[in-house]
């Protein structure tokens, strides 16, 4: 990760705007949003419900519901080349090839009535053209790699033979079958149990190692980004509200948001407290606050936080936030500190 | 073997609340729709009848003495006898015969019909419902136009045209039945067209196509299957029907149709000419009914028919 940032990074967005237009008017789900990965790197978008987090996947997959969905301006390069330029077919063979996807729920992204063995087996078939038989063994490795047990004999249940974590496995399995230069996984654990889910995110992370991914992990989950994640871009309301790298992020965090994210997470050694939540919900897309969009939830917010939008500004190397008073949150927190 | 029989036995126990043991690992798909299908007692009689029916058109020639074009100028409008078991016609075809060669005949239409009335459906229905958009417009306008033609008549009229060639019947026979179906599976399909396995194949770069041909029809291949059957009796009767009003196959070509139409001229003279062919025709359907029915509860986890396996 630190040596990786001078090579030419392997996707890169740039100031990507996505709409919706509904009745209601033109919802603004992605705001100006940048990010880059590099191979081997690992990203995190957190985020509430409709903050744009799965948006932005879409996007980049290009499977964005056009209409309503548009994409109203920015780039994103993969290697360099603009995928939005790209003919359709050209961008579908990348799919699954290059850029791969994990979804939500296994159960209901693999197909009831097929084999799950002829299910991963379909990207080498559909990708590689490869025959029937041998994409069935390769299938099979496939499972084995992703520590499926039995997985020549099991090649052949059903979806809904297996348990959560063995068909998220199994998900995993179609993800990188194809050796993906990028992973997008879309809150991969968030269907599992918790000891599934650290299994599950331990072998993403052992996977993504192994074949030096660039991952992309959407999550509201604070808990699994600080395992896993180099950089995180926490996103509220289509846009990012703070980025940097996960120490900087968990350490002096300086955007009330992610501090407000931070402060909501139960603690053990707290039982007896209420949890911090933070009141009120999330503007309507389509009807966005002047100034902050954070200004109506947040308790340090002024006059200024209400008419005047702050734009994301770089406030130390490699972390950036979007709040005119970040400087007063990191100084603040390291007076808290300096006295003990 | 040795599975259905353990589960036979603890069923037994069934009576005092224990329901039967489940085996340990679940069984295939077709396993338990074969075990609903013969725990079905009427389908079971109807495969059974079917079957034989089926041996009949096949192994008849073997049996039969006379050719169905062959005439017997010494037994005209004969009775059934030891020779002619079915008895004659006026001409002195001999009926047992024409019969095996008729339902030889009228399978083969209604067969060929179904499933090319099936495939042609499905793929048109799932391909509305995938693609969307202006496809989906032309494809369900083009049905509904058809829906309200009076396809009848222009079947009719091309099959006198053909001159009664079974193989042109059978084509425009397809071409009136499947526009019903494949307005069925494009309603389903649209459901299914949001559901994530089809989204998530998308995603990975599936080609649309295939997402149609391999992940849309597996899912809707009972409805498929039990249409399928539907569509041999509708078949069936269709070419009967066109047959009995004279616009389906033409003399020497015989079929269930133009047998019974035959005999119906002469029901008061010779009944026989009437009542074989009439009696294979109602066997047929109502044997392809039962399996039919039988299929669907067997298919249908909720139907309280095929108990539960």
């Amino acid at each position: 990760m630190t040596n990786s940032s001078t090579a030419e990074p392997l996707l890169e967005v740039r100031d990507l705007q996505v709409e919706f237009r509904t009745k209601a008017g033109t919802a603004q789900a992605v705001n100006g949003l940048n990010v880059t990965l590099h191979a081997g790197e690992t990203l995190a978008i957190l985020g509430e419900s409709g903050s744009g987090k799965s948006v932005t996947a879409q996007a980049i997959m290009g499977i964005l519901d056009m209409p309503p969905g548009h994409i109203a301006g920015g780039e994103i390069r993969y290697r360099g080349e603009d995928l939005l330029q790209m003919p359709d077919e050209r961008r579908r063979r990348l799919r699954g090839m290059n850029i791969s996807m994990i979804f939500q729920d296994a159960l209901s992204s693999l197909n009831p009535v097929l084999p799950v063995g002829w299910q991963i087996g379909e990207m080498f078939r559909v990708h590689r053209g490869v025959k029937r038989r041998e994409a069935r063994q390769k299938a099979v490795e496939m499972m084995e790699r992703v520590g499926i047990p039995a997985a020549e004999k099991r090649a052949g249940d059903f979806p809904h033979q297996f348990s959560g974590g063995m068909r998220q496995r199994i998900m995993i399995a179609m993800a990188i079958a194809l050796d993906p230069d990028v992973l997008i996984a879309d809150e991969p654990t968030t269907a599992l149990d918790v000891t599934v889910q650290a299994q599950v995110m331990r072998l993403l992370k052992q996977l993504q190692e192994e074949f030096n991914m660039g991952l992309i992990l959407i999550t509201h989950d604070l808990g699994v980004v600080a395992d896993v994640a180099d950089k995180i871009a926490v996103m509220y309301a289509g846009r990012v509200m703070e980025a940097s790298d996960v120490y900087s992020i968990y350490s002096s965090a300086a955007h009330p948001y992610t501090r407000g994210l931070l402060a909501s997470i139960p603690r053990v050694d707290g039982a007896d407290e209420r949890l911090d939540a933070i009141p009120g919900l999330p503007p309507a897309l389509t009807d966005m606050p002047p100034g902050c969009p954070f200004s109506p939830r947040c308790a340090f917010a002024t006059d200024r936080c209400r008419t005047e939008r702050p734009e994301l500004r770089e406030i130390a190397a490699g972390h950036t936030a979007a709040c005119h008073y970040a400087e007063d949150f990191i100084t603040a927190e390291e007076d808290q500190h300096e006295p003990a | 073997m040795s599975n259905v029989t353990t589960v036979q036995a603890s069923g037994g126990a069934t009576g005092d609340g224990t329901r039967p043991r489940r085996p340990r690992r679940p069984m295939s798909k077709t396993k338990l729709y074969t075990r609903r299908f013969m725990r079905n007692k009427s389908a079971v009689v109807g495969l059974v009848v079917f079957g034989l029916i089926v041996a009949f058109a096949l192994t008849g020639p073997f049996f039969q003495r006379y050719d169905h074009v062959e005439l017997d100028f010494l037994a005209l409008s004969e009775g059934p006898s030891a020779d002619h078991w079915f008895g004659t016609n006026s001409g002195g075809n001999d009926l047992f015969a024409q019969v095996v060669f008729g339902l030889q005949r009228s399978l083969m239409i209604a067969l060929a019909v179904s499933s090319g009335a099936t495939v042609l459906a499905a793929l048109v229905g799932a391909s509305a419902a995938y693609f969307g958009g202006n496809v989906e417009k032309a494809l369900v306008g083009f049905i509904h136009f058809l829906m309200a033609t009076p396809t009848f008549l222009i079947v009719a009229m091309m099959s006198e045209d053909s001159g009664g060639d079974w193989r042109v019947i059978s084509l425009v026979l397809i071409f009136m039945t499947w526009f019903f179906l494949a307005r069925t599976i494009w309603t389903l399909s649209l459901s299914l067209r949001e559901r994530e396995f089809i989204t998530a194949s998308r995603y990975m770069g599936v080609p649309g196509v295939m997402i149609v041909l391999r992940h849309m029809v597996p899912n809707i291949a009972s409805l498929l299957i039990v249409n399928w059957t539907l569509g041999v009796i509708q078949a069936v009767q269709m070419e009967t029907a066109l047959s009995f009003l004279g616009f389906g196959v033409k003399l020497p070509d015989v079929s269930l149709g133009s047998l019974i139409r035959v005999g119906a001229d002469t029901i008061t003279s010779s009944p026989w000419l009437f009542y074989f062919p009439a009696a294979v025709l109602t066997l047929l359907t109502v044997s392809l009914a039962l399996i039919s029915d039988g299929l669907r509860d067997a298919f249908d986890p909720t139907s309280g028919a095929g108990g539960h396996a």
